[in-house]
């Protein structure tokens, strides 16, 4: 090989050099993260045989009882099951349902944020209301056991203060109005960080069009339904788009933290329920069942967003 | 947006809102803030509104004493530092080896990553399957599953993409290996999007419960995420082993722990690292948020 004659070839043959020489190598430099993806992406895909069998935990499969599809056949002829489920995805579609209702807040909220002059105080806005966005859902909970606890909660203390309540009331553990003091949570954590990308698009939008508009003699609130919400209306688009596809996902974390023994009822989400039947009751081959048909459920939901998007903009969402 | 400096009615609807929305956020933490510093006595009684009394700061020291705080904490620093190093490391590299056409199956393998972004097996299955690959009870549980992000893999490739190809070219004539061009041209390129993705995984694997709620039963690995929730539930019994263990019954009531103290203190102690973190690194946050909109 003569050093010489390598410097001056030109870059596409030292790149085809390259190709011949690397191929694999550059494979085998990526397959260990190649292989994780395979662990805990796909493998977990092989765990939906546990639906097919009675498993108990320390029973080696093999010697598991083979139940063919009788947990998911129980889901609909068992009344108990069907009653259960039906009571899971009544709370897991109201969640959803109030999510998509409330996902409109952080657009009002931008549109406000923006109608703001002062931008000191608009930085404050947004630095601490993105703030709780970054938080746990523990702490959360934690933040709702300081607020609303019966004993020694601030609201039950201030109200008792102000001569407002004679009686202290246990919020937290009470049963009613769980879907909306959930979804008002969620607001609370979401709204500002959701914000953020309505701000950009808000930003991004032509100041010229402003400005032909207000020649036009359009005020304050014309411009804001003319211009600045059709601007912002495709970002939003997309994220409803984005919401139907984990419209049967409403999260773990949150419903976990919150669920107590007078909330259940209400706050189970199908994810809870999962949890339930599976990890504290020990029903694998049932919670696992269930787990397959919502995972079958969210895909086709993906695609039938994405299909959705395609109609109407002419382009996915992925 | 506009020469009209006139202060109209709904200038001054929209600064209540805003100003109540952002009270509303804030709240919560300066009033855990306050409890934790005022007299334990009032706080469990519910008597500390909007100032704290009887400033002190023994219960930061106190929390420390409760078995498992510190090893608690100990494991959720390590699973944030490993597992943020980690993953920027991983999303860096394999983002990189897939923008090399030459790569061995590139298009096939790269799909193969980014699919497994749009489906999930399940919280049961998921759960078995981990059991069986010995990751219950495994400090390894809470980092392996996180390194490969698709997500983040498609934005560094999409970065790197949007770089002059003539950077690597040149040194390539230059007789620069793969890994030689990894270090020294690509990563200092890509360190504004590696930064992004260093604060969003650290977030995530710090505020991370539900692998220790799933996977780990041994209080040698809890997480502090998780240890606050058991206490927020067992916190009367633990103020009362506090008391009796040694050194405690002489102290007096403002300082004695209490079960709000604890969990107060441990919420902040919780919360802490986001709140130092958050000011400094805000750009990144809501590049973050940007980032995601480009799609990969």
């Amino acid at each position: 090989m003569n050093a010489s004659l390598t410097k001056v070839t030109n870059s596409s043959i030292v790149r085809k050099r390259f190709q011949s020489r690397d191929k694999y190598k550059l494979f085998l430099m990526a397959s260990p993260f190649l292989i994780l993806v395979l662990l805990f992406s796909y493998l977990p895909l092989f765990g939906w045989i546990y639906a097919f069998y009675d498993f108990r935990p320390g029973i080696p499969l093999s010697q598991s009882k083979f139940m063919g599809f009788y947990w998911f056949t129980s889901m609909v002829s068992n009344p108990i099951q069907r009653q259960e489920l039906y009571r899971v995805l009544t709370n897991t579609f109201a969640f959803s349902g109030l999510g998509m209702l409330t996902s409109v807040l952080p657009v009002i909220f931008a549109i406000l944020l923006t109608e703001i002059r002062n931008s000191a105080f608009k930085r404050i806005v947004q630095t601490i209301t993105t703030l709780p966005n970054f938080i746990s859902w523990v702490l959360v909970y934690s933040f709702a056991f300081m607020l609303f606890s019966v004993d020694n909660g601030f609201v039950n203390n201030l109200l008792f203060k102000l001569n407002w309540i004679e009686q202290p009331t246990n919020i937290l553990a009470s049963s009613e109005h769980v879907w909306l003091r959930m979804t008002l949570w969620e607001v609370w954590k979401g709204l500002g960080w959701g914000a953020i990308l309505y701000i950009a698009a808000i930003t991004g939008i032509d100041p010229e069009l402003y400005e032909a508009a207000r020649v036009d003699g359009a005020g304050r609130f014309r411009l804001i339904w003319h211009v600045t919400v059709p601007g912002i209306m495709s970002t939003y688009f997309v994220l409803l788009v984005l919401s139907i596809a984990s419209f049967i996902n409403a999260g773990f974390d949150q419903f976990f933290v919150f669920s107590n023994a007078m909330n259940m009822n209400h706050i189970e989400v199908l994810d809870l329920y999962v949890y339930n039947v599976g990890m504290a009751n020990g029903n694998y081959g049932f919670a696992t069942a269930v787990s397959i048909l919502k995972s079958l459920v969210s895909l086709i939901l993906f695609f039938a967003a994405n299909s959705l998007s395609k109609l109407v903009r002419g382009e996915g969402v992925v | 947006m506009g020469k009209r400096t006139k202060f109209t009615l709904f200038d001054i609807l929209n600064y209540t809102i805003m100003i109540l929305f952002t009270l509303a956020c804030f709240f919560p933490f300066y009033y855990l803030f306050i409890n934790t510093i005022s007299n334990n006595d009032l706080s469990s009684n519910g008597l500390i509104l909007f100032y704290p009394k009887g400033i002190q700061f023994s219960n930061y020291a106190n929390v420390f004493q409760i078995p498992g705080i510190a090893f608690a904490t100990f494991i959720s620093v390590s699973r944030t530092v490993l597992g943020a190093v980690l993953t920027v490391f991983a999303s860096a590299f394999l983002g990189f080896l897939f923008t090399k056409d030459m790569m061995w199956g590139r298009r096939f393998w790269y799909r193969f990553v980014v699919i497994s972004m749009y489906f999930s097996a399940g919280l049961i299955p998921w759960f078995l399957i981990m059991y069986n690959l010995h990751l219950t009870n495994n400090f390894l549980a809470y980092i392996l599953p996180a390194i490969v992000s698709p997500f983040n893999v498609i934005l560094v490739k999409t970065f790197i993409e949007s770089t002059p190809a003539a950077l690597q070219e040149s040194a390539m004539i230059d007789g620069a290996g793969h890994l030689r061009i990894f270090w020294q041209i690509v990563m200092p390129l890509i360190t504004p999007i590696l930064a992004t993705i260093a604060i969003f995984s650290a977030v995530a694997q710090w505020n991370t419960f539900f692998d220790n709620l799933f996977l780990v039963s041994n209080p040698k690995l809890f997480t502090l995420q998780f240890i606050l929730y058991r206490y927020m539930n067992e916190a009367t019994s633990l103020a009362q082993l506090m008391k009796q263990s040694s050194g405690m019954q002489h102290m007096n009531l403002a300082e004695m722990p209490t079960a709000t103290s604890i969990r107060t203190t441990v919420s902040m102690v919780v919360v802490a690292p986001i709140l130092l973190v958050y000011p400094f690194f805000q750009r990144y946050f809501v590049k973050g948020i940007m980032l995601g909109a480009v799609k990969g």
